[in-house]
């Protein structure tokens, strides 16, 4: 621990705090994808399945107690992710206090250079999506337990559709920059695998983006009732 | 004055080892109240400075650049010579030694030769346990090359970059001093004067190059490690900053100056491309161990080279060198490059330069070969010429590149001014009238590293130094002359900048005091060194002010300075009636144009003294005289 | 070629303002460095006895790190693997408009016009960047083999001039490229071992006291490096700062130098 505060203290030491827990925030990504994919099997199914997120870990665990672990851990990454963010960000904007009159840029990439605002967005994105799918607070329609009609609900409206694929667009970035930032900061790259990290990280972001997106498109395009 | 050479007695192999083992040592617990001031911070400089803060002196250190790490050493680019005989091709001390002697045609002291080679095998040990990444080969083992004038491989190297490495090595050594708190350092700042009282170095005076102050530093001694003067000639290899400065204000306060005439013209440098040409690039002379040197056999053929048959081509070093061919001493190549472009032979604008085509190695060794020899270079060229080397020879010219001569030392690397000691390329060296490739980098490191540490303490140990500090009459004056001539500098208000005047200087050096001299041309170029002169105090524009970073007035000193050391090196070159090495008289040469030494009259240093300004500075005469090495005619046929 | 305009930042002082001056510069040809198109103007500028560009250059070669400056939003300039002192006229196009900035960034503080102090890097390589060894101590040279492989990819991170491009290119003006390529230096070769861990928490811990920002992994540097020094030496830093952090090293006397 006293070490983990150390490293807590130096930049490169926040970076590394911010690669792990952003990799925290990546699987669950993927876990919730996962999940969500079940939307294509029916309300049953997807029902089911959310149900199952709050009893998973019995008899260990009570009804919803893993789940509010989860939650614990994941909200500590965000804010542990977030304060990291902000710290290195902020050390970032000291070391130039007078800018150029031009910087062209060369191998960064845009995804590099959104990282800050796009994980802003991202943040003010779960927000909304909590007050959407888990609070119900800005879904109407909302029936707590009834997850896949709270998910049709939303979708249909187009707007809301099209605010979470733009969002989802927001995560591609993130994620393509951040996997293989990831794994920089870890000192994990080296030769000769780093050459293709790069690439490998675009595919996994544009898998993951794209599977998501299949969700809203499916349900503007009326595959899912 | 007095040239005391010092040399010590006793077979040549146990000189130095003796020696080191009976002169006086400081006692650890005195080292800390000892200053000592270490100008330069090239190889030479650095690795003294830091081998003596680890002993537990005070040292300060001076170098002109932003940082310590850009001495002009770092440009160094083919290797480091060392006796180790990996190669197990006979190799050994005594060859390194004998190979030496005989390049610097017989010029050279024959104990500081032995010491220098001595030491070659300890400098190797010491970089690679600092962590320079020499060339290795697939055991894991050092790599070997070999490099012009010799027949052993015995050069170790870093890709292109053999300078730099080492110079790092010792820039981090002292780094460490510096973080220590043993060493202090001090960039930007230029040393603008000796300050001697009753007799000993004690100081300097150094001009802080970003606020302008003057500071007074005062010291148990001062070593000077401040480079070579090629730059006397405004167009050279070396880096624009390197300056005759330190060694000139030392001269004229008693240093003598030996061999100044003793200068190097390196034969593979890209040729300059037009009037605002500022610096020439050397291309690494490796290239000569697979590149041919030639020339179109007709004067004023035009055609591309790659028009011109074999036939009516003239590989002039082959046919003129069967059995060193293109691989001749550096002297030799670059005369005779000067002899083809003064037929009218030469290539490229202006006719001077001559073809270095490695044509017939790519299709011997293929591309790829080439490519892994020499890539960095040919990107180097490309650079810079806009030429593709892989389809057309390269274009190369002799260039000005290394001072043999400088600031005279005996045994124990200390001038004629007590308490003053000088290392590297600043002092005129253990390379006679011409240096071997991959031997500055070994004399500066064994200098700084293995001499130095050792005799200072002698030095130390023995003198009684009064207590002195800033506020001295010694200090105030040397002061005082500097602002002085900062304020002459200034007050310039004439048409022309610094540089016009050093370019005129170089001019005049080039064609009269480059590759070959004659009589006429040496007097008419003291002349008009003397005018150029009076020219530089009517004309000059400096502009600006002396309390703030003023770049037109360091350089204005420097080429204040250069002016005089011109006039020197002419007046060395003119009393030396033969040819040796490097210094080649047109009066001197055997019938078929070889240099003709005349060891009876001239086997001595010369060095000298300042005798005033205006006045004929005064020739001292420390003979030369060889007991294992026989002189003989240098001969490469 | 012939004329060119070049837009350069004079600042008198560090404290004083800045501000780009237009000059147009005759007689440019293409077979000058960009250096020598500074030089050429400066000797005008001095006829009309006007104050000339300072400006950092020494060997002219692109090894020895002096030079450096923002050409046209570049470090170095336009080419790749090209200082600013290798960089030649004739890879602008005629009648060019150039706009020419000092390295910016608060540990390089502009001294005057396009001069910066970089002495920060020099205490980042006093902080640790260094094999301590006694002169006179080191064994047998050959007494320790070093695989090829390691020995040049030691001397890919060692080729580094020291110029500062690499901060000057990066977003967040972060020095993790010259301090990984010294770390990555001394930590692939045998000699380095013994001082390797701590070597790389003493210089980060340096270079964020500099004022420097931290690496996102943007690659600018890279692609700015005249050297053309691999990011992969970054990821190699934070190897070794994690182990230097985690691993079984000793974590006490951090920021002291070594002794010995
Ligand atoms: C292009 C090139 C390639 C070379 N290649 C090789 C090679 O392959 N092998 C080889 O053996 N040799 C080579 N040499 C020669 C060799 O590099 C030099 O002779 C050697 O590095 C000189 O080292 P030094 O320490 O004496 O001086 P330098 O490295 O020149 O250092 C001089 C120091 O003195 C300081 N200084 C100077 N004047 C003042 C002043 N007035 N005030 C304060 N500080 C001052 C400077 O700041 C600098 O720190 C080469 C030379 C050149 C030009
Ligand atoms: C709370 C909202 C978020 C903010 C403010 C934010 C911000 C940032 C910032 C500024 C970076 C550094 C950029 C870089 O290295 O170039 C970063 C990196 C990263 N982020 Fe986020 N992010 C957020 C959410 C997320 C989410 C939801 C994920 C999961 C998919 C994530 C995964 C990553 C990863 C893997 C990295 C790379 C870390 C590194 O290189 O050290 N972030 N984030
Ligand atoms: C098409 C895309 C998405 C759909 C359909 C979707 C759907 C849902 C649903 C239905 C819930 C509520 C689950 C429940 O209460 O049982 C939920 C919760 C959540 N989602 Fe999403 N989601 C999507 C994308 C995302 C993305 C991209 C992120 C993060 C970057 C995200 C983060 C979360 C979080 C943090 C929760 C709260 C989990 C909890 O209750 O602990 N979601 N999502
Ligand atoms: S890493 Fe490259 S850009 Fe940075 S200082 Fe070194 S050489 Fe210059
Ligand atoms: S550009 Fe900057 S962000 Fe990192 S990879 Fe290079 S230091
Ligand atoms: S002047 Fe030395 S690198 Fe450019």
């Amino acid at each position: 621990m006293r070490r983990l505060l150390r490293l807590s203290r130096s930049l490169v030491g926040k970076k590394m705090l911010m690669a792990v827990t952003g990799l925290v925030l990546f699987l669950f990504v993927i876990a919730h994808l996962f999940g969500n994919l079940k939307v294509f099997q029916g309300p049953d199914k997807f029902n089911a399945y959310a149900e199952g997120l709050r009893t998973v870990g019995a008899p260990f665990f009570q009804r919803g107690e893993l789940l509010w672990a989860v939650r614990l851990v994941l909200v500590a990454a965000v804010l542990v992710h977030a304060w990291a963010a902000l710290e290195v960000s902020r050390a970032s904007w000291r070391a130039r206090p007078q800018g150029y009159r031009l910087l062209a840029a060369n191998d960064t990439t845009y995804a590099a250079r959104t990282m800050r605002w796009g994980g802003v967005l991202l943040a003010l994105y779960v927000v909304y999506h909590l007050l959407d799918f888990t609070f119900g607070r800005v879904n109407p329609a909302y029936e707590p337990g009834n997850v896949y009609h709270n998910v049709l609900a939303s979708f249909r409206a187009w707007p809301v559709a099209g605010a979470y694929i733009a969002a989802l667009l927001v995560l591609g970035l993130h994620i393509y920059h951040g996997l293989w930032s990831a794994f920089q900061t870890l000192g994990l790259n080296r030769s000769p695998t780093a050459h293709w990290r790069r690439g490998t990280a675009g595919v996994i972001a544009a898998l993951i983006v794209g599977a998501y997106i299949t969700i809203p498109v499916a349900v503007l395009a009326g595959l899912l009732h | 004055m007095e040239l005391r050479a010092q040399v010590p007695s006793g077979p040549l192999e146990e000189r130095w080892t003796r020696h080191r083992s009976e002169i006086q040592l400081v006692a650890p617990a005195n080292k800390p109240k000892h200053h000592i001031i270490v100008v330069g911070s090239g190889l030479a400089g650095a690795s003294a400075a830091a081998s003596l803060a680890e002993l537990g002196y005070e040292v300060s250190c001076f170098c002109f650049q932003d940082s310590p790490r850009r001495a002009h050493s770092i440009a160094a680019q083919g290797g480091i010579n060392a006796a180790k005989n990996y190669q197990n091709d006979g190799d050994s001390v005594f060859r390194l030694f004998h190979d030496t002697i005989k390049g610097g045609d017989f010029r050279a002291r024959e104990a500081n030769v032995y010491r220098l080679a001595e030491i070659s095998t300890q400098i190797i040990d010491q970089c690679v346990a600092q962590g320079v990444p020499f060339a290795r080969e697939y055991g894991g083992l050092l790599a070997n090359r070999s490099f012009g004038g010799v027949q052993v491989s015995r050069t170790f190297y870093a890709r292109g970059q053999t300078g730099q490495q080492l110079l790092l090595g010792a820039y981090q050594a002292l780094s460490r001093q510096i973080g220590r708190g043993k060493v202090r350092m001090y960039a930007r700042h230029e040393m603008l004067d000796l300050v001697v009282a009753q007799g000993a170095a004690r100081g300097i005076i150094a001009r802080d190059l970003v606020s302008g102050a003057r500071t007074a530093h005062v010291a148990d001694a001062v070593v000077l490690a401040t480079g070579g003067y090629a730059n006397v000639y405004y167009l050279s290899t070396n880096a624009r900053g390197c300056n005759a400065t330190a060694i000139w204000r030392a001269y004229r306060r008693g240093a003598a100056f030996a061999n100044p005439c003793f200068t190097q013209i390196h034969p593979t440098c890209i040729p300059p491309a037009g009037h605002h040409q500022s610096k020439l690039t050397l291309m690494s002379e490796s290239l000569r161990n697979d590149g041919r040197i030639w020339v179109p056999l007709q004067a004023g053929d035009t055609r591309a080279a790659d028009q011109i048959p074999d036939a009516e081509r003239d590989y002039y070093l082959e046919r003129q060198y069967p059995s060193y061919g293109n691989l001749v001493p550096r002297d030799v190549a670059s005369r005779r490059a000067k002899d083809v472009c003064d037929q009218g032979r030469g290539v490229g604008p202006g006719g001077r330069g001559v073809y270095l085509d490695l044509r017939d190695a790519m299709a011997r060794l293929g591309r790829h070969v080439i490519v892994e020899r020499y890539g960095n270079l040919f990107e180097m060229y490309e650079r810079i010429t806009g030429e593709d080397p892989y389809q057309v020879p390269m274009r190369i010219y002799p260039a000005p590149h290394y001072t043999m001569g400088g600031l005279w030392v005996d045994y124990h690397l200390m001038s004629t001014v007590p308490g003053l000691f000088v290392i590297g390329e600043a002092n005129f060296s253990d390379h006679g009238a011409n240096r071997l490739g991959a031997s500055a980098l070994m004399q500066g490191l064994a200098d700084g590293y293995f001499v130095l540490p050792y005799t200072i303490g002698h030095y130390l140990a023995q003198a009684a130094l009064p207590k002195m500090d800033a506020g001295h009459a010694a200090v105030r004056d040397t002061d005082a002359q500097v602002d002085e001539r900062l304020r002459t500098l200034l007050a310039g208000k004439g048409r022309h900048g610094a540089d016009h005047f050093h370019r005129e200087l170089g001019k005049v050096m080039w064609d009269e005091c480059g590759m070959s001299r004659r009589a006429e041309g040496l007097k008419a170029a003291i002349e008009r060194i003397r005018a150029l002169r009076e020219e530089f105090q009517a004309d000059l524009y400096v502009g600006g002010s002396g309390a703030e970073l003023n770049q037109s007035l360091e350089h204005a000193g420097r080429v204040a300075d250069f002016l005089e050391v011109g006039e020197l090196l002419c007046q060395d070159a003119l009393h030396r009636d033969e040819s040796c090495g490097c210094h080649f008289r047109d009066e001197y040469q055997t019938p078929d144009g070889e240099a003709r030494r005349d060891d009876a009259r001239f086997s001595y240093v010369a060095a000298w003294q300042f005798m005033g300004a205006g006045k004929p500075p005064m020739l001292h005469k420390e003979p030369l005289s060889f007991e294992v090495v026989h002189p003989s005619q240098r001969s490469y046929k | 070629m012939s004329g060119v305009v070049l837009h350069v930042w004079r600042q008198a002082a560090p404290a004083t303002p800045g501000r780009f001056e237009r000059y147009q510069v005759e007689g440019v040809t293409a077979e000058m460095s960009f250096l020598e198109v500074l030089d050429l103007l400066n000797e005008t500028l001095r006829a009309r006895h006007e104050e000339p560009i300072a400006f950092d250059h020494d060997c002219r070669e692109g090894i020895c790190g002096a030079c450096g400056m923002v050409i046209n939003g570049r470090p170095h300039g336009p080419r790749r693997a090209t200082t600013a002192c290798q960089l030649h006229m004739r890879h602008f196009p005629p009648g060019v408009e150039i706009w020419v900035e000092p390295w910016r960034a608060k540990a390089f503080p502009v001294i005057k016009d396009l001069v910066v102090d970089r002495r920060a890097f020099d205490r980042i390589i006093q902080a640790g960047g260094f094999v301590s060894v006694r002169t006179g101590s080191a064994p047998e040279a050959n007494a320790i083999p070093v695989r090829k492989h390691d020995a040049d990819l030691a001397m890919d991170a060692a080729a580094c001039i020291g110029c500062g491009a690499c901060v000057a290119a990066c977003p967040n003006a972060s020095a993790m490229l010259f301090v990984g390529a010294k770390v990555a230096h001394l930590g692939l070769l045998p000699q380095g071992q013994p001082e390797r861990y701590q070597r790389a928490r003493q210089m980060v811990e340096m270079m964020e006291a500099e004022g420097f920002g931290a690496c996102t992994n943007h690659g600018e540097c890279m692609a700015a490096c005249p050297k053309e020094i691999s990011i992969d030496f970054i990821a190699a830093l934070n190897r070794d700062y994690l182990r230097a952090a985690f691993g079984a090293y000793p974590s006490e006397g951090a920021g002291e130098p070594t002794e010995g």
